[in-house]
C-alpha cells in the first residue's frame, strides 16, 4: 500500500463523522431549525451504540442503538423548541452540556472494556479495481451509508416533493403554512433525522474509528460539523467535500509532523481550521448564490395560528 | 457595608474552625483532580492510589476528591473549598494547580498540601513526583531489540520538560543498544483525544514505523498498532487488555505507595514539606509485565530495571550529544535532577524541532 | 393529547417575573427524583446545590469570580444576537484579548507604573474587537457566514495562546514550564471588597450590563439594533446600514470578550497558561439567552449559572456524586428555565383529541 492511499484511507475514517453529522444538521437547518446540539447527540450516540455492541455482541445493534439515541435527544430538542419554542440556540448548547454529562452517567460500566470493531464488508469486483477498490469498497457499513445518505439528501431536497415542501418551510415557514404545509411535523421530523445521523456519527467513533468508549470522546467534532454545514452552503455534496477537506488537512499536518518540516506543531494544527475559512471565502464570493441557499428562516420559532 | 462582610467573614472563619475541630477523630485527606477519575489514564492513576490509601488507612483516615476541575481560579476555589472542609492534607495532581496551590496555602497555613509535578514548595507545600524516565529508558532499550527498522514513532502531548525528558530518555535507552537509532515524534497537542491519537499513530506507522510509543492517555495507539500488527508501548496504566498481543510493557503510575507514605506521616505528625521525586525503587512507577518479546529482550529488560533499581544505571549519563552534535554530558557525568525537571532540548536522535 | 401554544396579545408581566420560579420549582421537583433514584438524600443534594454556595461570604465571592467573564461576555453578545450576527466565536475573542492585554505585563515587565493596569484593560479590549474584526470584515465584504469563521477562529486563538506560552513568551525563571512570568503587582487588577477575592472584573460586568441596557434602551443605536435584527430591509428603509451594523456589533462584543479575558487573567489567574478559560466563551452564549438577551437578565442569568457549578463542586463533596451528575442537573436546570419561558409569550393548552373534535363541530 503506497503513502497516498494509507493517507486517504485515514481521511476517510477522520471525515465520516463529520461528514455523517454535517449532512443531518444540513436537513434540520433547510427545514428552519438550528440545532447547537450536534456535539451531545454525537456523544449520545456513541455511548449508546458502544453500550448495546457490548451487551448483545453485535456491532449492528450498536449502530441502531447509536442511532436510536440520537434520535431520542433530537425528539427532546424538537419538544422544547418546536412545540415549546423555547430558543434554539440555548436549547441545543444545553442539549450538548446534557449529552456529556448523561453519556458520561450512562457509559461509567462501559469504561476500558475492549471495543468490538464493526468489520469492513468487501463488496465483489469493484473491491478489485486498482487504487480505487481497496480506499473505497473496502470500507464498514457507516462509511457505505454516509455515502448514501449524502446521495439520498441530494436527491430528496432538490427532486421530490416531499424536498419542495421542506426547504419551503426553511424558507418562510408564513408561506409554507399558508399553503397547506405543516410545518411543525415537517421540522420534527428533519429534527429526528438531524438526530439520527449524528447518532449514527457518533457510533462510528466508538465502533470504527477507535472501538472503546472513553468520555468526550466525540472532542468537538460536533462542533466541527455544525461549521460545515456553513461550509456547504447547506447544500449536501459540499459538505462531503468539507469534511474531507477537513480531514485531510488534519491528516496531513500529522504527516508533515512525522516527517520533521519543523515548523511548531500548534501552527500545523491549525492549518484545518484556517483551510476551511480560505476556501469558504473564495466559495461565497457570489452573494446570490449564497442567498438562494441559506435558508431564510433559520431559528426562528414558527407557531400556527389557530 | 466593608466592615459587616469582614465581620461576616471572620465569624465563617470561626465557625469553620469548630466544625473542622469537631470532626478530627478521622482525619480528612482530599484529591483534587484535572480530569474525570476514570479516564483511563493521569487521573484514574491518582484515584486508584487514593483507594489505596482508604483501603491501608481508613480505620484513621476518610478521603474525598473533586474531580474535572480546571486550572485557574476554578483550581483555587476547589482547592478552598477543600481546605475549609475540613482536610487536614490535600494532594492537588496536576501540574496546572502549582501557583492556585500556593495561593490557598498562604491562606491556611495549618493545612498541608502536596503538590504533583511542579517545583513551588512553601512551609506547608510539598511536591512529589515520579522518574518516569527510568521507564521510558527501558522501553527504549527494548524497542532497539525489537525494532526491524531501528526507527520508533512517539505520539506526544505537548512540550513541556516532562515529555520532553521521557523523549530523550527512550532515545538514549535505545541508542545503547543500537547507535544508529531513530524516533519520529508527532505532537497530538492534546492529552485526551482517541481519534486524534489514532490519527497520529497510523501517520506514524504509514511513514515507517514498525514500533509505536506514546505520552497521551488514551488506548488508541495501542489499538491502532494492533491493528497494524506492530508493536506498542503502554502509557500511564497497563494497557495490556487492547493490545495482548501488542504491548511489550506499560509504564504504570502507581501513586498509592507515595500517598500512603505521606499520610502515615501526616498521621504521626512527622510531614514536612519536602520535594520528592520517586522512581522504580520506590514503587511510585511500576512496569507492567514485559510480553510479546524474546527471553533475550526480556532478560536485557529486566537486568536494566535491576540496574536502575539499584542505582548503578542512570538514564542520563554522558557521554551524551544535544540534537545538533555539540556535547552535552561528558563520560560518567550524569545529568542534575535540575536541568532535567526543565529539560527543554532534545538529545541527538531525535528527529524533531522543539518549540522556543 | 397534543400541546397547543396561543399566542398572548401581548407579553406577560406576571410570567416574565413568575416563569423563573416555575422552572426553579420544576428542577427542584425533578431533580430531587433524580438525586433519590441515584440513592442520595435530594433534601441535601439541592441544599448544596442552591443554599451552601451562597451561605458564606468566601463562596460569595467566589460566585462573583466566576459570573463575571460570564456577564461581560453574554451582554456583549446579546448587542451580536439582537442584531442578527451570529458571533459564536467570543472564546476566541477572550483569549485574544488576554493575550494583547499580557503584553505589558509579560514582554515589558520591567515598566512598572500606575497606567499599566488601565493600559492593559484598553489592549484587552482592542485585542478582542481586533480579533472579532475578521469575521466581521468577512461577513461584510467578503459575504463570507461569521457562524463558521468566528468558530474556527476559536481553535486558532487557542493554539496561538499555546505556543505563545510554550514558545516565545515562556517564562525564563520558570523551569522551561509552559507559563509566562507572574504579573507584577501593577499589572494585578485589585480586589474589590477587602473579605475574598472578588476583583474588579466583577464591577467591570455589573458596569456594562447597565450601560448596555441604557443604550439599547433609550439610544437611537439600540434602536438600530433592533430594527436591523428584526429585518434588514426595514432597517435599510430607516437609513440603518446593516453593514455598519456588522462592524459595531461584533467589534463590540469582541472588545468586551476581550476585557473579560484580560480581567480575568490580570484579576484571578496572574499570569498567561496555556488554557485560560473553561469554555467561558461557550457558556456566555447561554447565558446571553437565558437572559432573554436583556442585560440586566443577562446579570442574573450569568449568576445563576455560576450558582451550579459552585453548587455541584458543594454536591460532590456532600453527597459524593459525580461531576457528570452535576452537569446533567445543570442541563436539567437549563431546560426547563428555557421551556417556562414560552408562558411569557404563550397560552399553553393540553388539547385532548376527541374534545377538540367536538369542540369543532360546536363552532361550525
Amino acid at each position: 500500500m503506497g503513502i497516498v492511499e494509507a493517507i486517504l484511507l485515514s481521511v476517510i475514517t477522520a471525515a465520516t463523522p463529520l461528514v455523517l453529522a454535517a449532512a443531518g444538521e444540513l436537513v434540520a437547518e433547510r427545514s428552519g431549525v438550528l440545532n447547537l446540539g450536534v456535539e451531545g447527540m454525537m456523544i449520545m450516540g456513541a455511548v449508546s451504540a458502544f453500550a448495546a455492541t457490548q451487551i448483545t455482541g453485535s456491532p449492528y445493534i450498536g449502530v441502531l442503538a447509536g442511532i436510536g439515541a440520537g434520535v431520542l435527544f433530537a425528539l427532546l430538542f424538537g419538544f422544547l423548541t418546536l412545540t415549546l419554542v423555547a430558543n434554539q440556540v440555548a436549547t441545543g448548547l444545553a442539549l450538548t452540556l446534557l449529552g456529556l454529562g448523561v453519556s458520561g452517567m450512562l457509559g461509567e460500566g462501559f469504561l476500558g472494556m475492549q471495543g468490538i470493531k464493526l468489520q469492513p464488508i468487501t463488496i465483489p469486483l469493484l473491491s478489485q479495481v486498482p487504487f480505487l477498490g481497496p480506499l473505497l469498497f473496502r470500507q464498514d457499513a457507516i462509511f457505505y451509508l454516509s455515502i448514501a445518505v449524502v446521495a439520498g439528501i441530494h436527491w430528496f431536497l432538490f427532486r421530490s416533493r416531499a424536498g419542495l415542501k421542506l426547504r419551503a418551510v426553511g424558507d418562510s415557514h408564513a408561506s409554507a403554512h399558508a399553503l397547506g404545509v405543516d410545518v411543525v411535523r415537517t421540522r420534527y421530523l428533519a429534527v429526528l433525522f438531524g438526530g439520527a445521523c449524528a447518532g449514527l456519527a457518533g457510533a462510528q467513533l466508538s465502533l470504527v474509528y477507535t472501538p472503546q468508549w472513553v468520555e468526550n470522546m466525540s472532542a468537538g467534532r460536533g462542533w466541527i460539523a455544525l461549521a460545515l454545514v456553513v461550509f456547504a452552503s447547506w447544500r449536501p455534496w459540499r459538505v462531503v467535500a468539507g469534511g474531507y477537506l477537513f480531514g485531510a488537512v488534519s491528516i496531513s499536518q500529522l504527516h508533515a509532523q512525522a516527517f520533521g518540516i519543523g515548523i511548531p506543531s500548534q501552527f500545523l494544527s491549525s492549518l484545518p481550521y484556517l483551510a476551511t475559512i480560505i476556501v469558504l471565502i473564495l466559495i461565497s464570493h457570489n452573494r446570490r448564490m449564497t442567498l438562494i441557499n441559506t435558508p431564510a428562516s433559520l431559528g426562528k420559532p414558527f407557531v400556527p395560528d389557530r | 457595608m466593608k466592615k459587616l462582610l469582614v465581620a461576616l467573614a471572620t465569624t465563617a472563619a470561626v465557625l469553620g474552625v469548630v466544625s473542622a475541630a469537631s470532626a478530627q477523630e478521622k482525619a480528612k485527606v482530599c484529591f483534587v483532580y484535572v480530569g474525570s477519575k476514570t479516564d483511563g489514564g493521569w487521573t484514574q492513576a491518582h484515584d486508584i492510589g487514593r483507594q489505596q490509601v482508604e483501603k491501608e488507612l481508613g480505620d484513621k483516615v476518610e478521603t474525598q476528591f473533586l474531580e474535572n476541575v480546571p486550572e485557574g481560579p476554578d483550581a483555587e476555589r476547589a482547592i478552598e473549598r477543600l481546605a475549609r472542609s475540613g482536610c487536614g492534607l490535600i494532594f492537588t495532581t496536576s501540574f496546572g494547580f502549582m501557583d492556585a496551590t500556593i495561593k490557598i496555602a498562604q491562606k491556611f497555613p495549618d493545612v498541608k498540601f502536596e503538590h504533583a509535578t511542579g517545583y513551588k514548595t512553601a512551609p506547608n507545600v510539598a511536591t512529589y513526583n515520579s522518574r518516569f524516565y527510568e521507564g521510558r529508558y527501558i522501553q527504549g532499550q527494548i524497542a532497539a531489540k525489537m525494532s526491524q527498522k531501528g526507527l520508533a514513532g512517539y505520539i506526544a502531548s505537548f512540550p513541556i520538560p516532562e515529555v520532553v525528558m521521557g523523549i530523550n530518555s527512550f532515545v538514549i535507552g535505545a541508542r545503547s543498544v543500537n547507535p544508529d537509532f531513530k524516533i519520529k515524534v508527532v505532537w497530538a497537542n492534546t492529552w485526551f483525544d482517541p481519534g486524534k491519537e489514532a490519527d497520529a499513530a497510523k501517520a506514524l506507522i504509514d511513514q515507517g514505523v514498525d514500533i509505536l510509543t506514546q505520552h497521551t492517555d488514551t488506548t488508541a495507539p495501542m489499538q491502532v498498532a494492533a491493528e497494524r500488527g506492530i508493536k506498542a508501548f503502554g502509557q500511564a496504566s497497563d494497557m495490556i487488555a487492547a493490545g495482548p498481543q501488542t504491548q511489550l510493557t506499560a509504564i504504570v503510575d502507581t501513586w498509592g505507595a507515595y500517598y500512603v507514605k505521606r499520610t502515615q506521616a501526616f498521621l504521626d505528625g512527622k510531614w514536612e514539606s519536602t520535594s520528592s521525586w520517586d522512581g522504580l525503587k520506590d514503587g511510585i512507577l511500576t512496569m507492567a509485565p514485559y510480553t510479546n518479546m524474546p527471553d533475550d529482550v526480556k532478560a536485557m529488560a529486566e537486568a536494566t530495571e535491576a540496574k536502575i533499581k539499584s542505582g548503578e544505571l542512570k538514564p542520563f549519563t554522558g557521554p551524551l550529544n544535544k540534537q545538533d552534535g555539540s556535547p552535552w554530558l561528558k563520560e560518567g557525568e550524569t545529568a542534575d535532577d535540575g536541568t532535567l525537571l526543565g529539560m527543554n532540548f532534545y538529545v541527538e536522535g531525535v528527529d524533531d524541532k522543539l518549540p522556543q | 393529547m397534543r400541546i397547543e401554544l396561543e399566542k398572548r396579545p401581548k407579553v406577560s408581566t406576571l410570567f416574565s417575573v413568575l416563569s423563573p420560579f416555575i422552572a426553579f420549582a420544576l428542577t427542584i421537583v425533578f431533580g430531587g427524583i433524580m438525586f433519590a433514584l441515584l440513592g442520595k438524600n435530594p433534601v441535601t443534594a439541592l441544599y448544596s446545590f442552591f443554599v451552601e454556595p451562597l451561605s458564606e461570604v468566601w463562596s460569595l465571592h467566589e460566585l462573583a469570580i466566576k459570573a463575571a467573564p460570564l456577564i461581560l461576555i453574554g451582554v456583549g453578545l446579546s448587542v451580536c444576537f439582537r442584531s442578527n450576527n451570529w458571533n459564536i466565536g467570543a472564546e476566541g475573542q477572550f483569549i485574544m484579548g488576554a493575550i494583547a492585554g499580557s503584553i505589558l505585563p509579560v514582554v515589558f515587565y520591567d515598566w512598572q507604573s500606575p497606567v499599566v493596569l488601565p493600559l492593559m484593560m484598553l489592549f484587552g479590549m482592542i485585542g478582542g474587537a481586533l480579533f472579532a474584526a475578521v469575521p466581521a470584515f468577512l461577513k461584510a465584504h467578503m459575504n463570507t457566514n461569521e457562524i463558521l469563521t468566528s468558530l474556527m477562529l476559536v481553535y486558532v486563538a487557542q493554539l496561538f495562546l499555546d505556543w505563545l506560552v510554550r514558545g516565545p513568551w515562556r517564562n525564563p525563571q520558570g523551569m522551561n514550564f509552559p507559563e509566562t512570568r507572574t504579573f507584577g503587582a501593577d499589572a494585578i487588577l485589585p480586589e474589590m471588597i477587602a473579605s475574598g477575592r472578588t476583583h474588579w472584573g466583577f464591577a467591570f460586568a455589573i458596569v456594562a450590563a447597565v450601560l448596555v441596557w441604557f443604550m439599547m434602551r433609550y439610544t437611537l443605536r439600540g434602536f438600530e439594533i433592533t430594527v436591523l435584527g428584526q429585518s434588514a430591509r426595514a432597517g435599510r428603509f430607516a437609513g440603518f446600514s446593516s453593514r455598519k451594523m456588522i462592524w459595531f456589533s461584533m467589534l463590540f462584543s469582541g472588545a468586551l470578550a476581550g476585557l473579560a479575558g484580560i480581567a480575568e487573567v490580570s484579576g484571578a489567574i496572574q499570569q498567561l497558561r496555556p488554557v485560560i478559560s473553561p469554555g467561558y466563551g461557550f457558556t456566555a452564549i447561554i447565558v446571553a439567552f437565558l437572559g432573554r438577551l436583556n442585560p440586566l437578565g443577562i446579570v442574573a442569568a450569568g449568576l445563576v449559572l455560576a450558582l451550579t457549578y459552585l453548587g455541584g463542586e458543594a454536591a460532590q463533596l456532600s453527597i459524593g456524586v459525580s461531576e457528570r451528575v452535576t452537569r446533567v442537573f445543570q442541563g436539567l436546570l437549563l431546560f426547563f428555565v428555557l421551556s417556562c419561558d414560552t408562558l411569557i409569550h404563550y397560552r399553553i393548552r393540553l388539547v385532548w383529541e376527541r374534545f377538540a373534535a367536538t369542540k369543532t363541530e360546536e363552532a361550525h
